[in-house]
């Protein structure tokens, strides 16, 4: 049985504000891959999906990701293809990203940048959300 | 009210197995509704009926099940993050060339769209990690 | 719309408390639950940060968290200590949970 085999209809029609929560850097453990999954399978359903990068998260988007000599799957191109289904509103904690040295560009996908007021806004207007 | 929770962790590695059931123990006996337990990542740990813990431990996977019989709680392992971690039922263990499964009573398998229908569903998701 | 945050880790070991702090809004709940009642405790360099944040949110944490660890004497006055029945009753009193793991 394969994920796409076992998706079901639930609450058909019922639109709810979900956040998908990272704070963890990918390989070192798993979280951030299996939470990458939800957010695909997720996006079957239609919900008002948006995605945030705080503290090590942000470790996940970054570019030039190679995977070759630890032999694990390489997924940070995946965040790309998030677009194609109908994913788009990643955002970025500046302030992770700062403390990390990183900047917008260091990024492999485009994301919307906002400060810890914006963050908790966005936080503040979920009907769910899910941390990994 | 109708909740939903989600597990992340395995059984005695670490502590958010025994906070999600204490959680849904005392959510059950004040009358609510458990729409769903998920379990997901390391935490479909929880459904293997074949964990032998010291006799002065709590058992975890047990506790789940009899709390499942109990109040007919519907636990979920997530089929991606079970077979990774070889956590089959019958059905999975047949369709992946296992030679044996090892599901709890009162566990079964699907997929992640199962924790996306609770999120849709419940009035509050709750979730315990590491 | 308030928020109920979730803290799991201690404040010595994970970025978690920092973070809910961070984002937590006037008015919301914080719940230490697991090793995150450390955060909870009298003369740690976490006391002073949680007792600034204690003006703005509500904190609680969960007693039979606290008593496992022996900390029970040290609890910072004012953190309203709760079992896991009003754990459930803080959930349903909120909007959302948030969970910093």
């Amino acid at each position: 049985m394969s994920e796409e085999e076992m998706i079901e209809g639930g609450g058909e029609g019922v639109i709810k504000k979900f956040l998908y929560l990272n704070r963890r850097a990918p390989y070192g453990s798993i979280y951030a891959l299996e939470s990458l999954e939800v957010v695909l399978i997720g996006a079957a359903f239609e919900q008002d999906v948006s995605v945030a990068f705080i503290d090590d998260g942000v470790y996940q988007l970054t570019k030039g990701q190679d995977t070759k000599g630890v032999e694990m799957k390489n997924f940070s191109p995946t965040y790309r293809a998030l677009e194609m289904y109908d994913v788009e509103k990643l955002y970025v904690f500046k302030e992770s990203l700062d403390e990390r040295g990183l900047t917008e560009d260091d990024l492999i996908v485009d994301v919307e940048v906002v400060d810890a007021k914006q963050m908790a806004d966005l936080m503040d207007e979920q009907e769910v959300i899910l941390s990994f | 009210m109708k909740l939903g929770v989600q597990v992340n962790e395995g059984p005695y590695q670490h502590q958010a197995s025994d906070s999600a059931y204490q959680f849904v123990k005392a959510a059950v006996e004040k009358g609510h509704e458990i729409f769903r337990v998920f379990f997901y990542h390391d935490g479909v740990n929880n459904g293997t009926r074949l964990a032998t813990p010291p006799q002065d431990d709590r058992n975890v996977a047990n506790r789940w099940s009899e709390l499942a019989a109990k109040h007919d709680i519907d636990l979920v392992l997530c089929v991606a993050a079970a077979q990774r971690r070889g956590i089959a039922d019958a059905d999975e263990a047949k369709r992946n060339g296992k030679d044996a499964d090892n599901i709890a009573p009162g566990f079964r398998i699907s997929g992640l769209g199962q924790l996306i229908e609770a999120g849709i569903q419940c009035d509050r998701l709750v979730v315990f990690g590491d | 719309m308030p928020t109920l945050h979730t803290v799991n880790k201690s404040p010595f070991d994970k970025t978690s408390l920092n973070s809910c702090l961070r984002f937590a809004k006037d008015g919301s709940s914080i719940l230490l639950i697991e090793d995150g009642v450390y955060a909870a405790l009298n003369g740690t360099t976490f006391t002073e940060a949680v007792k600034t944040a204690m003006k703005n949110v509500t904190v609680y944490a969960l007693q039979p968290d606290i008593e496992a660890r022996g900390m029970a004497n040290k609890v910072i006055d004012g953190i309203k200590l709760v079992d896991y029945a009003g754990f459930v009753d803080l959930v349903e009193q909120n909007d959302r949970v948030e969970s910093w793991l």
